[in-house]
């Protein structure tokens, strides 16, 4: 009842448009500026470990989820295929340029930004023709459909050696070097991320808010009515597939110069399941989230071997994701709301 | 679809199925052959499982992502007990009990107190199946594990017109599959709590409020959908080996027949597995590199005309 309130609320929004970029001016608080110029300054106070293995890693991670979250958050549709387009990506990088992977004979050695291009434009038409698959069914059944798309791609990626390299994959797929600055180091690396990130998360907060974004949490909230109203229910939520079909694939691209290499195993199940986790974890109710949930997952997977042994990283995530799927189910942002709720009225009465 | 439309698919897609035929019949019929018989024995392999799996989601709307590390944990239940014992029958009902147990205790400590929370449940299943294959790692390693087939039902079975020679054991499966479909349909169809099953699916509300205990009858149907899942296991153990990573591919193949068959349907189940058996052998034995594409191209096919699946029910 609350949500449709909220759609009913949000769709008078978008008739205002002359407060908006006052709104947006207005709306900047002191946390936003300190959390912008701390990440800004992180790298000249972190060592060049945490900078890339840390910041870098956790930016490419969380933009990735952060398509998730568009999709499940605001668009009702939880996709496990989201690592697929980000590694349809990430091997359209390594087919068409990356000149330093020379190891085999399937890449083009296009010039780097038109392999990127074209890597980004093709992980976008996959996910449009995943999203129109999977949007022909409804709520859980798109998890099924798009988890059997993403494990059928990575049986693909294993079994295909013509195109995709089989077993091995891709080596030495890394970044390019522009206008004298080498985006392989940790520095302009994590600044790249950090870029993209930034407009990623700025892109989606603005949708959010257009009609295209009010629209689709309004399908998301009811199907049926947003239909009767006169809205293409299956053309918005395919829509809605590609936009985060571009934001992974971004990520993506991030994330195969990060690792320096792409195969099976980056789009394996574990890593369809991971992107789900993070996004889980962080908490789909704002964009915020998955970059908070990625940050938490890297450094667990980082420090879980000082904790315990090192193969037992799986049952560390695993447990943690249970207990925030058990007990806090809008993740790490739900707990803060919830404390700062607490806080906010130390009674604990009315909310 | 019209009439016209009709023909005009079952032309489209039948042709080459049958021109397909044609030339490998003439090419090799031993191949072929041998191939069918493969794919249908992977196809009771598929439906044993897949049919728990559906029967829970038919019931309680409860995707059930834990379904491929409870074949898992079955099929080893399943090799220890035979290691023990050396009995197979026992095995298998070990394999059974040991499954349809955690079963039980995943419904009765977690999913009870999240009834209609379809997402949420999703997502636990998602996080059990992590710490299961973990867990089962742990204790039991990520070496390969491989069932000796009963002394009874190992060597192959020879003089076979065409074919000439085929393993007693993999011949062995159709039975067993046609069996469990057998007794599964007599369980649903003239039981009583069959019929509360199929009650259940149609109304869950409506059984609610005519008196019956549902979360008795959820917990009896986890506890069997997860049991046929371990029994599946022991099954797969001989026929293929049991190594950590098996429990996502019989999901996937579980995900697969389901949505190709219709959820919640144990006859759609019986269908999708046929189709996905048949479509997978034949595609590794004539194809390797794109088997996968075939089953996807299928799937695809599928959702694209029948979204619900061949006998699928709006949920």
């Amino acid at each position: 009842m609350l949500n449709r309130g909220q759609a009913a609320v949000a769709l008078s929004l978008p008739t205002l448009p002359a407060n908006r970029g006052l709104s947006l001016i207005s709306g900047i608080r002191a946390r936003h500026v300190a959390v912008l110029v701390s990440l800004l300054a992180f790298p000249w106070f972190a060592t060049p470990f945490f900078t890339f293995q840390i910041g870098a890693q956790s930016l490419a991670l969380g933009l990735i989820a952060l398509s998730l979250t568009f999709l499940g958050g605001y668009g009702g549709m939880v996709s496990l295929a989201q690592m697929t387009v980000a590694g349809i990506a990430g091997y359209g990088v390594a087919i068409f340029g990356a000149a330093a992977s020379a190891d085999t004979a399937i890449s083009l050695g296009w010039p780097w930004w038109l392999g990127v291009l074209v890597a980004i434009a093709i992980a976008t038409a996959c996910a449009a023709f995943i999203g129109w698959l999977s949007v022909r069914t409804e709520g859980i059944y798109t998890i099924m459909i798009t988890l059997a798309v993403g494990v059928a791609f990575y049986y693909l990626c294993l079994q295909n050696y013509s195109v995709f390299n089989g077993f091995q994959g891709f080596q030495r797929v890394h970044a390019p070097s522009v206008l004298g600055v080498n985006l392989r180091d940790p520095l302009p690396f994590y600044y790249l991320a950090l870029f993209w990130s930034l407009a990623g998360y700025f892109f989606v907060k603005y949708l959010l808010r257009a009609p295209f974004g009010i629209a689709l949490q309004g399908i998301r909230d009811n199907p049926r009515r947003m239909n009767s109203l006169g809205f293409n229910v299956t053309a918005h939520r395919v829509a809605a597939y590609a936009v985060a079909g571009v934001i992974a694939a971004v990520g993506g691209v991030l994330l195969v110069w990060y690792n320096g290499l792409i195969g099976p195993g980056s789009v394996g199940t574990s890593w369809l399941i991971n992107i789900l986790i993070i996004a889980v974890l962080g908490g789909m109710r704002h964009p915020i989230g998955p970059f908070l949930g990625a940050v938490v997952f890297v450094l667990l997977q980082t420090f879980a071997i000082d904790l315990i042994d090192r193969e037992r990283f799986n049952l560390v995530i695993g447990g943690v994701f249970l207990v925030i799927v058990l007990f806090s189910p809008d993740g790490l942002l739900g707990w803060w709301a919830g404390i700062k709720s607490k806080v906010s009225t130390p009674r604990g009465g009315v909310r | 679809m019209n009439k016209g439309w009709k023909w005009f698919w079952s032309v489209v897609i039948g042709a080459p199925i049958l021109v397909f035929v044609a030339w490998a019949l003439w090419d090799n019929e031993r191949l072929f052959l041998v191939t069918f018989l493969n794919g249908l024995t992977l196809a009771s392999l598929y439906f044993i499982v897949a049919a728990g799996f559906t029967l829970v989601f038919g019931l309680m709307r409860n995707v059930n992502l834990a379904h491929g590390s409870l074949y898992l944990l079955g099929g080893y239940l399943g090799f220890f007990t035979a290691q023990a014992t050396g009995s197979w029958l026992l095995a298998l009902a070990a394999g059974f009990l040991g499954a349809a147990l955690v079963g039980l205790i995943m419904q009765v400590s977690i999913f009870r107190f999240m009834q209609g929370e379809d997402l949420r449940q999703t997502l636990v299943t998602i996080g059990l199946s992590i710490v299961i294959a973990d867990i089962l790692m742990w204790i039991i390693g990520a070496q390969v594990h491989q069932m000796d087939a009963p002394a009874w039902l190992s060597g192959p079975l020879r003089d076979l017109p065409v074919i000439r020679a085929y393993s007693k054991y993999r011949l062995m499966l159709l039975p067993i599959g046609i069996a469990i479909g057998v007794a599964l349909w007599f369980f649903l169809n003239r039981t009583r709590v069959g019929m509360m099953i199929r009650a259940g699916v149609d109304d869950r509300g409506m059984l609610s409020a005519s008196g019956v205990n549902v979360n008795v009858l959820f917990a009896v149907t986890f506890a069997i959908g997860a049991g046929l899942a371990g029994f599946g296991g022991v099954i797969g153990a001989v026929e293929l080996s049991m190594v950590p990573g098996e429990d996502v591919r019989l999901l996937l193949a579980s995900l697969i027949v389901v949505i190709i068959g219709g959820m919640g349907s144990v006859v759609g189940a019986a269908l999708g597995a046929t189709i996905l058996g048949l479509a997978e052998t034949y595609g590794l034995a004539y194809a390797p590199t794109y088997s996968v594409v075939f089953t996807f191209v299928i799937l695809a096919l599928v959702l694209a005309f029948r979204p619900r699946g061949f006998l699928g029910r709006p949920a």
